[in-house]
């Protein structure tokens, strides 16, 4: 019982074939097999937020799925989105605002966070604090997370208006 | 907080899937979304032997319109009801409960058919589905059957699914021009489980009420229709005399837990106040 099952996934736009145990989470797969450690394991259960990944453009808790859930899937870890630049504005405004201390949580935020925007609305406070309730932090009180998120979707659409003009 | 080891497949079918549940002499756990079943398995509350992965296949997707139904395929995640026009247009009770469910990450991977064979009595969906008075449609190698959603919870997650059984589809009747909906909660933090909620389907003539179902969250074992307030309520007009009434009769019909954070008689107080904010809304058709 409980051999290894052979999987296919793109993590980060690269095919990855690994073969795992069914009982590896997506999580400990990312940060032991193939070595993201971006995805942050904290409570394992699907409370913190920290091990948020994109699971076919949708942020998911990489600690609630298997890894043979994901076979064939399409996984972007924050890694992925900083190598694409797709959080550049995002990061810098989480550093401007002090949107970190131990930054343990911060992954997870940005992924958050990019699901937010990728929507293309500009959220108020109270609907990016919404969005945030799945997002454990224990240093900032998360004040400057909303605010780096607030600063960021207004910077995108005034960008956006820029562009069109 | 890692799963035991077990086996895992993924059938092509449901049939493949009921037979493998079988094969497996029950030792075997459907997975869909998997956004309670994993934790439980990491906590080493469950440990089968063999999960079956159900969340690839077709026959248990989307959403329909069948035989006059809104038919809600098991495996549709919360953020397919959360974003659906049908949704909202033929089942609006469903649309207005569906952003409170979880955080958006777990709506991104939980289904709705999961949400009720676990049947949380703090879940959203499972008492709307009584609100709604829906059908589960109901897969095993025998055959297939259908449930009430009356008949279909039983006590603390436990349901009419025998072992082995899968839930396939939900149908949802078709809301007409004299639906009024309602939901709302009242939970400490956003996506938390709520303290209590409730969830109000109403057919009503101006501001007769014709007919009406309520059922509440987080007040017990189950989800709780509340047969007593409906009946005070049917056939009477909205006033804000008749909504003092009904929140009287739910005070006596109500029997609520308490826990370490919330006595029984605080959340009977707090359920009173949602009953008559929601029934304000109905009248106000807001």
């Amino acid at each position: 019982m409980s051999g290894k099952v052979a999987i296919s996934l793109a993590v980060n736009g690269e095919t990855i074939e690994a073969l795992v145990a069914p009982r590896t989470t997506l999580a400990d797969f990312l940060r032991q097999d193939i070595q993201l450690t971006g995805t942050h394991t904290g409570c394992e259960m699907g409370v913190c937020g920290a091990c948020l990944v994109l699971l076919d453009d949708r942020p998911v808790h990489a600690c609630l799925m298997f890894a043979v859930q994901a076979d064939g899937c399409a996984v972007e870890t924050v890694e992925g989105l900083t190598h694409r630049r797709a959080i550049d504005d995002l990061q810098k405004a989480f550093h401007e605002r002090n949107a970190l201390q131990c930054g343990f949580c911060t992954p997870g935020m940005l992924v958050s966070a990019y699901g937010i925007l990728a929507s293309g609305d500009e959220p108020d406070r109270d609907g990016i604090r919404d969005a945030l309730s799945g997002n454990y932090c224990r240093c900032t009180g998360y004040e400057s997370i909303v605010d780096a998120i607030e600063t960021t979707a207004r910077q995108r659409r005034q960008q956006m208006a820029e562009d069109k003009a | 907080m890692k799963a035991r080891a077990f086996d895992y497949m993924r059938p092509k079918c449901v049939q493949e899937a009921l037979e493998a549940f079988v094969s497996a002499d029950g030792d075997a756990s459907y997975i869909a979304g998997g956004q309670s079943l994993v934790p439980a398995l990491a906590l080493r509350l469950q440990a089968p032997g063999l999960l079956i992965d159900i969340a690839r296949l077709d026959e248990l997707r989307g959403l329909s319109i069948a035989d006059g139904h809104l038919r809600i395929g098991a495996t549709t995640r919360h953020c397919e009801i959360l974003g659906s026009d049908l949704v909202r247009e033929h089942a609006p009770l469903l649309a207005k409960a569906a952003p409170f469910v979880a955080h958006p990450a777990i709506r991104n991977k939980g289904t709705f058919g999961g949400s009720l064979a676990l049947a949380d009595p703090a879940s959203e969906f499972p008492a709307m589905t009584l609100a709604l008075d829906a059908i589960i449609e109901i897969a095993s190698v025998e055959g297939s059957r259908r449930v009430g959603a009356g008949d279909f919870f039983i006590d603390l997650y436990e349901t009419a699914l025998q072992p082995g059984e899968l839930i396939t589809a939900v149908y949802v009747s078709l809301a007409t021009a004299k639906t009024r909906t309602a939901f709302d909660e009242l939970a400490r933090r956003r996506g938390d489980y709520a303290i209590v909620g409730a969830g109000i389907d109403a057919e009503m003539q101006g501001d007769f009420v014709e007919r009406m179902r309520i059922a509440f969250l987080s007040v017990g074992s189950t989800p709780v229709r509340v047969g007593a307030v409906e009946a005070a309520l049917t056939g009477r007009q909205l006033t804000p005399q008749a909504i003092r009434q009904a929140q009287d009769v739910l005070g006596t019909e109500l029997d609520p837990v308490g826990d370490e954070h919330t006595p029984p008689e605080m959340r009977r107080h707090l359920a009173r106040v949602l009953l008559g904010r929601l029934l304000g809304r109905l009248e106000a058709n807001v």
